[in-house]
């Protein structure tokens, strides 16, 4: 008799407190956003916070409120923004274009001179406090991949010679390494340029030379040779302005002193 | 003085994590920050002082008359795991930022050892129900402490120049297994002491 006993006992456990979960389950019943869930389910769900919302989940709440635009999503991209106008019945609007991250500095511990031997930890960001990094040139590169450990996808890597490099491919601009990074050189360009700077340096040209052997020494060649590059020196450093056709931008590349107009790729 | 003793007992001297060994999974998997940290210690604590109570009164009112006390172990699972979902419920209407914080830890924690640890520690020592409830407390807030201690210990070994073979999870267990070495320093005798 012990063992109906038990069985009833458990048995009828299970039962009450199936039944109170069912009916708690309905009478505490949370209205979900239909909405926001269907958008979330078309988000990447990368949680990169390219759209400057806390992860994708934030991004479908605000969207679906009405209170974010539409697009805002690197990695998404024109594809999801359609999708996402689809649900919200507006029309999909002409999304930003494409924008990669580009470390902007090819120097490495050969090619550029140093200040000072750094031992600490692997940390661009804990270099940076001791007088703004190794490197003599205060704006490039500090090779110790601070960004390399934010990026979500993998894009950033370290190639034979030292130098960071990010791959566009695999880059979705949620711009998490241009935050990080302590001399700001990496910075976004659109992913449809052929070429960019590899140099960040406001440095006067005689001591870039000195210091460097990769860097913009502000020579004008670029600018002035090739106005169709798309080039221009301000403050010693050539900047390409993307929205020009850049016809001549490979000449310019060849004529470069110092090689620092480099493809991107 | 009793509730003093338990509290004591329960946070340093048996310690679930440094000293009985119960929820240790949590003690590794949610503890990689301290924030998430926080927040799964006070889920537990809640949880464990709640199903103290109810899992005290279930084998006190109804197993105890039936003589059935030999099914406590699956009763109280089934009790704590019906409870932790009908907390979560209520706490997603009633609170939905305590849900933001807490919400994705309740779920992990419906079948954590230390909760049913605590419900099954609670019989054997014969526990009345206030000292059960106390005693669930307590134990939620060692654990609580255990996390917290770890988490905050990892944060830093983070940033130190750990051997790849150690990196992450093994030197996790190896802190945490000498954390618990130092935790042996509060014992029964240290208790008598403090209580005359």
């Amino acid at each position: 008799m012990d063992i109906l006993n038990a069985f009833l006992i458990i048995g009828a456990l299970g039962l009450l407190l199936g039944l109170g979960l069912a009916y708690a389950a309905k009478k505490f019943a949370v209205k979900k956003d239909e909405k926001a869930e269907d958008i979330l389910a078309i988000l990447p769900g990368a949680n990169c916070g390219g759209c400057g919302f806390p992860g994708c989940s934030g991004y479908a709440a605000a969207l679906s409120a009405g209170t974010a635009p539409n697009g805002l999503c690197p990695p998404g991209g024109a594809p999801v923004a359609a999708k996402v106008a689809k649900i919200l019945g507006i029309e999909a609007e002409e999304t930003a274009e494409r924008m990669v991250a580009f470390v902007h500095c090819r120097g490495n511990h050969e090619l550029s001179q140093l200040d000072y031997k750094y031992d600490g930890i692997e940390d661009c960001n804990a270099a940076a406090l001791l007088f703004k990094g190794d490197n003599t040139c205060k704006y490039g590169c500090l090779h110790l991949g601070s960004c390399i450990k934010v990026c979500p996808t993998d894009a950033i890597s370290r190639d034979e010679k030292g130098n960071i490099m990010v791959n566009p491919a695999l880059c979705i601009g949620c711009k998490k390494c241009t935050l990080v990074c302590p001399t700001k050189v990496i910075r976004m360009i659109p992913a449809r340029g052929s070429h960019a700077i590899a140099c960040n340096s406001n440095d006067p040209g005689g001591k870039v030379r000195k210091i460097c052997q990769v860097g913009c020494i502000g020579c004008k060649i670029c600018e002035n040779k090739f106005p169709e590059s798309g080039c221009k020196v301000v403050n010693f450093l050539s900047e390409i302005d993307y929205a020009n056709p850049m016809t001549q931008i490979v000449q310019a590349a060849k004529a470069c002193p110092t090689k620092c107009i480099v493809e991107a790729k | 003085m009793a509730y003093i003793g338990i509290v004591i007992t329960y946070i340093f001297i048996n310690n679930f994590i440094f000293t009985q060994f119960l929820g240790l999974c949590p003690f590794i998997g949610v503890s990689k920050n301290s924030e998430s940290a926080l927040g799964m210690g006070m889920a537990v604590t809640f949880v464990m002082g709640l199903a103290s109570l109810i899992t005290w009164l279930v084998y006190n009112f109804l197993l105890v008359p039936l003589s059935l006390e030999y099914l406590q172990t699956l009763s109280f699972i089934l009790v704590i795991a019906a409870l932790v979902q009908l907390v979560e419920l209520v706490i997603q209407k009633n609170s939905p930022a305590l849900y933001q914080a807490l919400g994705i830890f309740l779920p992990l924690i419906t079948t954590n050892c230390a909760v049913l640890g605590i419900a099954l520690i609670n019989i054997t020592q014969g526990y009345n129900l206030m000292e059960s409830f106390t005693a669930g407390i307590a134990g939620g807030l060692g654990f609580t402490l255990a996390i917290i201690l770890m988490s905050n210990l990892r944060e830093k070994l983070d940033l130190q120049p750990v051997r790849k073979s150690f990196k992450g999870v093994p030197i996790a267990f190896v802190s945490g297994g000498l954390m618990a070495l130092a935790f042996m320093a509060f014992d029964k005798a240290l208790l008598s002491n403090l209580l005359g």
